[in-house]
């Protein structure tokens, strides 16, 4: 026994072990982001005037704002559509049993599986002129000529819906696993009927799953390169896609790495929307 | 603060459940239950009695029989109609919404508006003797404050039945018996009609007007705790509530009343039948608490050896060997200086009075 030294902490590990990490994310992240900062303040291609041009340029063009306003709102609906489509289903998994969650389960996570590439060309086959719903309605008589479903914002959003749909299921079903049954029980017992018992218990219950998973979903659909740009087609502009075509085809790399920053800030100011009103409601799911 | 809804009787008619697999969960119930009493519903975990209380409840319809409330058959009622108050073992307060919103929750969903909810959720709190938390949030009060708030809960919305399910289970000792008292105190003013499901059995027969013993789906016995401490009608019934020394024998001889069984650990003793008449020549077991064995200094009784003496304070147990290899416990108790008895002492043990024992016939 004897006198051992009082704050040596048994249970705290060296900081060591986290170094080789660190050193990556600076490297590979903080270096980058550093860089477009830097290249944002200039006013030229070359690189050689500093100044706030490219900002001045995105804040005051309506075509640069209207890009980044429809990416905004793209993430809004596809935002929208998988909470109304997502929690039915994680409804649903907590209310059958083992098998039918294995079931369930398999198919939330299935599209994760699969290649983003992959299901995005599956919705072009489904959503095409001469596609399996175009296909369907006209054999079956109910319309005339193929309706526009590709190269449409409804088109993206459906397809973007069913790629992210698993980041927001599973916080869902989570937070809907929380809750004890028994509060289902009690509140039936006192008279209430089941709408009641879900907008007064249930959904406040699992506020802190919709709030993360609205984030993941959000964060997710507005910087969806690949889906927004398939399904999307050349008519249609979301902010990843501007954001490629200032960089890649124009070269114009300040201006590029001004859009990015914006929107980095956008996507931030979003989120940081959502974990505020997830603190404030960090008072309903623990206990 | 009376609250004179009178307790409606609750009959329980014939009632089976089957679960989906096919095994039968309670079968073939009847309690007549009356307005007014507290009825305990005792067993061992998976007897069934959490399954009835939830069939009571409406949560499971059964396969077979009825729920009859007052006057009324409620089969076909859902959980939200019947007007049946449930205190759930782990309370199942919701944990979002403040102890008033909580005790008025009920009346919300009744349409009462909200002056009056608070009104007469305050008048409850005032009642559970928890009038001061009304804007607390349940998980900043205690266990037992907890259970209070679940109780007011469930009689805000005055209950024909009032259900507890387990409620004592999660409080530690001294907070149980306060709570006990509290109940029983709730309960005689309200008047309520009350089940409260239990595995303790000092819980059933402190609490209970009547006790009904549940084992695998069956029910055992109903009747008050004396019936079912003294006068038990199974073998199970006589092992599960209090302790009891099993003995093997055979009656010499028997009627209605009395039966003449010789123990294979080498005595004659009367017992009390148990179930109808015995047959003569025919195996029993003799069941004899602890606490109805005594040691004798004459030839009587039977013979053992002390294995072990336990002094728990009021009463001291000691373990005895039989002749036959049976161990018997006798508990004594401790008036003036009982002498500890060493192991391996030989000693002779007699029932203290001939009706104390009761006799089954032995199932092979």
């Amino acid at each position: 026994m004897g006198a051992a030294p009082a704050s040596r902490d048994v249970t705290s590990y060296g900081m060591g072990l986290a170094v080789p990490l660190a050193l990556f994310f600076l490297v590979f992240f903080v270096a980058p982001l550093l860089q477009l900062l830097w290249l944002s303040l200039h006013n030229d291609t070359a690189g050689l005037h500093w100044g706030l041009g490219q900002y001045l340029h995105f804040l005051t063009d309506p075509f640069s704002l209207s890009v980044l306003g429809s990416t905004l709102l793209l993430g809004a609906e596809v935002t929208a559509v998988c909470l109304v489509l997502g929690f039915p289903i994680a409804w649903l998994y907590q209310r059958v049993g083992p098998k039918l969650q294995t079931v369930i389960i398999l198919i939330v996570l299935l599209p994760l599986l699969t290649s983003v590439v992959v299901r995005t060309f599956a919705w072009i086959v489904i959503l095409g002129r001469q596609g399996i719903i175009n296909a369907t309605l006209q054999s079956l008589g109910m319309i005339d000529t193929p309706l526009k479903l590709l190269y449409t914002q409804f088109g993206v959003v459906i397809a973007l819906a069913q790629v992210q749909m698993p980041l927001m299921t599973l916080p869902l079903i989570t937070a809907l696993g929380r809750i004890d049954p028994n509060l289902d029980d009690a509140s039936c017992s006192l008279g209430a009927g089941s709408w009641r018992t879900f907008f007064r218990v249930v959904l406040p219950l699992s506020l802190p799953g919709i709030i993360a998973g609205c984030t993941l979903t959000y964060a997710a659909a507005i910087t969806a390169f690949i889906t927004q740009s398939l399904i999307g087609g050349g008519q249609m502009l979301f902010m990843p896609m501007y954001l490629y075509q200032q960089a890649s085809t124009l070269q114009n790399w300040p201006f590029a790495s001004a859009i990015s920053i914006i929107f980095l800030l956008a996507v931030l100011a979003v989120v940081s929307v959502f974990t505020t009103l997830g603190r404030l409601s960090r008072g309903y799911g623990g206990a | 603060m009376a609250e004179a809804q009178g307790g409606r009787s609750l009959v329980v008619d014939a009632v089976t459940h089957r679960y989906p697999s096919g095994a039968l969960a309670v079968e073939n119930i009847n309690l007549d239950i009356k307005g007014g009493e507290i009825i305990a519903l005792l067993g061992p975990s998976g007897c069934g009695k959490t399954t009835l209380l939830r069939i009571i409840a409406g949560f499971i319809a059964q396969s077979q029989g009825r729920i009859i409330i007052g006057d009324d058959i409620v089969d076909a009622l859902p959980p939200n109609k019947r007007a049946v108050g449930i205190v759930f073992q782990n309370y199942a307060l919701f944990p979002h919404l403040s102890i008033s919103e909580n005790v008025g929750y009920g009346l919300a969903a009744r349409g009462v508006d909200k002056a009056t909810r608070q009104r007469e959720a305050q008048r409850l709190l005032e009642l559970v003797q928890l009038p001061t938390m009304s804007e607390r949030l349940p998980r900043q009060l205690s266990g037992g404050q907890q259970q209070r708030v679940a109780l007011a809960r469930a009689l805000a919305i005055k209950p024909s039945i009032l259900l507890l399910d387990e409620p004592f289970a999660a409080l530690d000792k001294n907070l149980r018996l306060d709570m006990q008292i509290e109940i029983k105190r709730l309960q005689r003013v309200s008047g309520i009609t009350t089940l409260i499901v239990t595995h303790d059995q000092e819980e059933a027969l402190s609490m209970a007007d009547r006790v009904a013993v549940l084992s695998h789906g069956k029910l055992e016995q109903f009747g008050t705790p004396s019936d079912i401490y003294d006068r038990p009608q199974t073998l199970f019934v006589n092992t599960f509530v209090g302790s009891s020394n099993r003995m093997p024998g055979v009656v010499i001889s028997a009627d209605r009343s009395a039966a003449k069984v010789r123990l294979d650990a080498g005595a004659e003793i009367i017992a009390r039948p148990a179930a109808g008449t015995l047959t003569e020549g025919g195996r029993v077991t003799v069941c004899i608490r602890p606490e109805h064995l005594q040691f004798v200094g004459d030839e009587s009784g039977f013979a053992g050896v002390v294995g072990m003496s336990l002094p728990l304070g009021a009463t001291v147990v000691h373990e005895v060997t039989t002749a036959d290899g049976f161990g018997v416990k006798v508990s004594q108790a401790r008036i003036g200086e009982t002498r500890a008895l060493e192991s391996g002492a030989a000693v002779r043990l007699a029932p203290l009075a001939p009706a104390l024992a009761n006799a089954f016939p032995a199932t092979l």
